[in-house]
């Protein structure tokens, strides 16, 4: 017994302390993989807070966006180019999403809107499995400019090894969130899309076009999506498996809260990191594989404590 | 009197729901710059008339010009563009946002700058936030809410609320102005308040105003004319002395013994 409290409470703090530079090298993956969640949970919270509807279509919409950019380059055309076509074919999407989904369903039960995302999953998985295939791809991060390699860092009493891919996709997703965090704080469109998700009919009262409004809301979601799914897929393979990883963002979610841009990135950093470091140290004593379900057990104690996140918006009711 | 222009006109309008007529054959006008009240007992069409005005429904017959221009099958949005702003029988704001936020959120058919500045809220993008912000100030002075400008609105009491409501309204800088019940639920004083920002807003801004309200006192010292619906029909139309000693209106109001 008293073996087993030294080995959950004691040991691994002894084993940090011991190698630092084992432990800052976890840390270190922890912050990518989790600024990489917090993008994906970013995704979900644009659309949320517009529509108020989970759209469980995020994770393939990473996916489809990033098999439509290997998938046209793999079909000869230059990498750049088939960024900008992939980014096109996001707002494509964005536009018949409102079309098709959101204008029809207006005023209808939440419920409706979230299994319409179901459908809009499987629509998109049977679209980019038509049209690109279903065998994994690799992405050319030489042609897109993203770098190869690794810097190795002597420092802390060891060997630190930062990947540049890791770097550049931290750096891509740190701006991309800095940049998303204000715009939708602080500018008109921003504060359209919180009255649209606040109030439809006040907000069309005022002149906004929840038209308009959800087109952005949608593009933006997708480009996004295709970010993550470009970085993500630089450190693996682009195929379908990689929407699981979308299913991350949902604990990230519940720690942060479901409307809070800021919540997404913190909870995005104490998920990534907690289950680095928990597989790293703790993962032994249960024979590994803990970051498979880590962050969903720190969800469900967020739920009972917390449950609007740590920076979700309290629902005040007047009684 | 009725020298004035007319502003808008609304003539022969029908409007219902399935089977349920909920105006029939309504005409009326609003002259500009003046107060117009719409008064009648429950279910009389009021909120119907105002979601007509105002784009959210589209009347099955009949016809609404303003300014001068017939209008088509318009949304709300639209109407919103040309100068109509309103305010909410049940208080429709965005409750999780700031008082300022609620009112700068008003501002969105002012501010033009492209998407593009916006999302790095920098050059012509900041210069414009900070002015609009500036007008929206001048408003939270007018109507006195300075102490609650960052205040998520859904925690205020229900008469800062209310003005909270028409601050975003105002932030519209609207040619026509729709309170649907501006006074509900308010006491004496609050009430008095309200009147006063309404006729301040009227006289010095020259903003067109058609308030729906049950108080006939409050309808009576402010405005210029009064319509009284009662079940989708007009039964009467003049100034606050002729509609007062109207029969149709006294039977409409006290019940009359059939």
């Amino acid at each position: 017994m008293m073996h087993l409290l030294y080995q959950i409470f004691i040991d691994p703090f002894v084993q940090m302390a011991g190698a630092p530079d084992l432990l800052v090298q976890t840390l270190w993956e922890g912050f990518v993989g989790g600024m990489l969640y917090a993008l994906i949970a970013l995704g979900f919270v644009l659309i949320f807070k517009a529509s108020g509807v989970f759209n469980f279509a995020q994770g393939i919409m990473m996916v489809f966006a990033a098999l439509t950019m290997v998938g046209l380059y793999e079909k000869g055309v230059p990498a750049p180019l088939a960024l900008l076509l992939a980014i096109g074919v996001m707002y494509l999407l964005a536009v018949a999403v409102e079309r098709l989904i959101l204008r029809p369903l207006v005023n209808q039960p939440d419920i409706m809107l979230f299994m319409a995302t179901f459908g809009l999953t499987y629509v998109l998985i049977g679209v980019g499995e038509l049209i690109f295939g279903g065998s994994p791809k690799e992405v050319p991060t030489a042609q897109l400019g993203l770098p190869k390699g690794a810097y190795d860092i002597h420092a802390f009493g060891g060997l630190v090894s930062l990947q540049k891919i890791d770097i550049a996709a931290a750096l891509i997703a740190s701006i991309m969130v800095a940049a998303l965090a204000v715009f939708f704080q602080k500018t008109r469109i921003g504060r359209a899309l919180r009255a649209v998700a606040d109030d439809h009919q006040a907000a069309l009262s005022v002149g906004i076009s929840l038209n308009q409004i959800w087109v952005i809301v949608w593009f933006t979601a997708g480009v996004v999506a295709l970010a993550t799914g470009i970085m993500w897929g630089a450190r693996s393979d682009v195929s379908f498996s990689l929407q699981v990883i979308a299913l991350k963002a949902l604990p990230v979610l519940i720690l942060g809260g479901f409307t809070s841009v800021p919540g997404a990135i913190v909870g995005g950093l104490i998920i990534g990191i907690g289950e680095k470091l928990g597989e790293f140290y703790w993962g032994p004593l249960v024979g590994g594989g803990i970051d498979s379900w880590l962050a969903y057990a720190i969800a469900l104690a967020f739920l009972l404590f917390k449950p609007e996140g740590l920076f979700g918006e309290k629902i005040i009711e007047r009684i | 009197m009725s020298e004035r222009e007319t502003l808008l006109s609304v003539s022969n309008v029908s409007l219902s729901f399935g089977g349920v007529k909920a105006i029939s054959d309504v005409s009326f006008n609003i002259a500009k710059g003046e107060i117009r009240a719409i008064i009648g007992p429950n279910g009389a069409g009021k909120t119907s008339m105002l979601n007509v005005i105002n784009g959210f429904y589209h009347p099955q017959q009949g016809q609404i010009s303003f300014n001068g221009v017939m209008r088509k099958r318009m949304k709300p949005y639209e109407a919103a563009s040309q100068g109509i702003a309103r305010t909410f029988q049940n208080v429709a704001l965005f409750k999780g946002m700031s008082t300022l936020d609620n009112i700068l959120a008003g501002r969105a058919l002012k501010m033009h700058k492209s998407f593009f500045w916006q999302m790095f809220r920098y050059g012509p993008a900041l210069d414009e936030e900070i002015e609009h912000r500036k007008f929206c100030e001048e408003i939270i002075d007018f109507l006195e809410i300075e102490h609650i400008r960052k205040a998520p609105v859904g925690s205020l009491p229900y008469g800062l609320q209310k003005r909270v409501e028409l601050g975003r309204a105002l932030a519209m800088e609207p040619t026509l102005l729709l309170l649907d019940e501006p006074m509900a639920g308010m006491n004496l004083e609050e009430k008095q308040d309200m009147s006063r920002f309404i006729i301040d807003v009227n006289q010095h801004y020259g903003t067109t105003v058609a308030l729906i309200e049950h108080d006939i006192g409050v309808v009576m010292d402010l405005s210029d004319r009064i319509v009284v619906l009662e079940y989708g029909h007009k039964i009467a139309d003049g100034t606050p002395d002729e509609v007062k000693s109207d029969q149709k209106v006294i039977d409409a109001y006290l019940g009359v013994a059939h």
